[in-house]
């Protein structure tokens, strides 16, 4: 069959969720840049009205996919309903936001200097991993190498969470439940309601 | 022999995009952020989208049942 769907530069960024583990491994700081990844699907849905980035640009739906289907690693069996469910997607909504808010504050800790820095990442809200080999000094001041260590932990334990739906369901399990899904599914409807309404 | 169509339940859909990305026909188009919509000129009821999302809520159809 002729091949209608072309190949976009934005198909391959699941090379950008692998590398971005990758840079934070050896230099910590790099987690900033994973800001990029919170802030653009907020940034589409909430002044375009879309969720184009979970539809097209989203590394780690990609890099899920690409292991799940390609590589073969996923059960593809269906998932179970609750976990698509309204009251889970925002559950688990309100629980990545207080996780984060927890994280935020922890890095006011360090700023206020309450507490010191510690070398490690927190997987899954919970297990400390040593990371001190991702420690660079620089005169950049110890917050922002706590939040560094914090987003990256956030990061993981997420990627982890959706590499084990992935095994166990569908390839992209994770997004039914995805917290930035949720989110700019959330704007998106909030601001056709008006428009239906009309 | 009854034609066939797929039919994306909106109220449960979480707007992913993987029944989009996955169609062979482009025939699915994610209406404003919000769900799946399937364009039925295009569709050929092959299922592909309906294997593909991971919320589970691709049906194939018969098209006098898609509204």
């Amino acid at each position: 069959m002729k091949k209608i769907r072309k190949n976009h530069w934005y198909d391959y960024l699941w090379i950008w969720s692998i590398l971005y583990f990758a840079l934070g491994f050896f230099n910590i700081l790099f987690a900033w840049l994973g800001l990029i990844d919170f802030l653009l699907p907020l940034v589409f849905a909430a002044v375009f009205g879309n969720k184009w980035f979970c539809n097209n640009m989203c590394g780690r739906g990609q890099l899920l996919w690409l292991l799940g289907r390609k590589g073969k690693c996923s059960r593809r069996a269906s998932a179970p309903k609750w976990l698509s469910s309204k009251w889970f997607r925002y559950g688990f909504l309100a629980f990545f936001l207080t996780m984060f808010g927890n994280m935020l504050f922890q890095t006011y800790l360090v700023f206020s200097k309450a507490q010191s820095l510690k070398m490690a990442i927190k997987l899954f809200w919970t297990f400390k991993v040593p990371f001190k080999w991702a420690y660079h000094a620089s005169a950049l001041p110890d917050w922002s190498y706590k939040f560094a260590f914090g987003f990256y932990s956030l990061m993981l334990t997420s990627t982890l969470i959706g590499l084990i739906c992935m095994v166990l369901f569908k390839e992209r399990t994770w997004c039914t439940f995805c917290p930035m899904g949720t989110m700019t599914q959330g704007i998106c409807q909030l601001k056709n309601k008006d428009k239906k309404e009309n | 022999m009854t034609k066939k169509k797929a039919r994306p339940d909106a109220s449960r859909c979480v707007a992913c995009g993987v029944c989009k990305k996955e169609c062979p026909r482009v025939a699915i188009s994610i209406y404003k952020g919000c769900y799946a919509v399937v364009n039925l000129d295009l569709c050929v009821a092959c299922g592909i989208c309906a294997k593909a999302c991971p919320a589970d809520v691709i049906d194939i159809v018969a098209e006098s049942e898609v509204n």
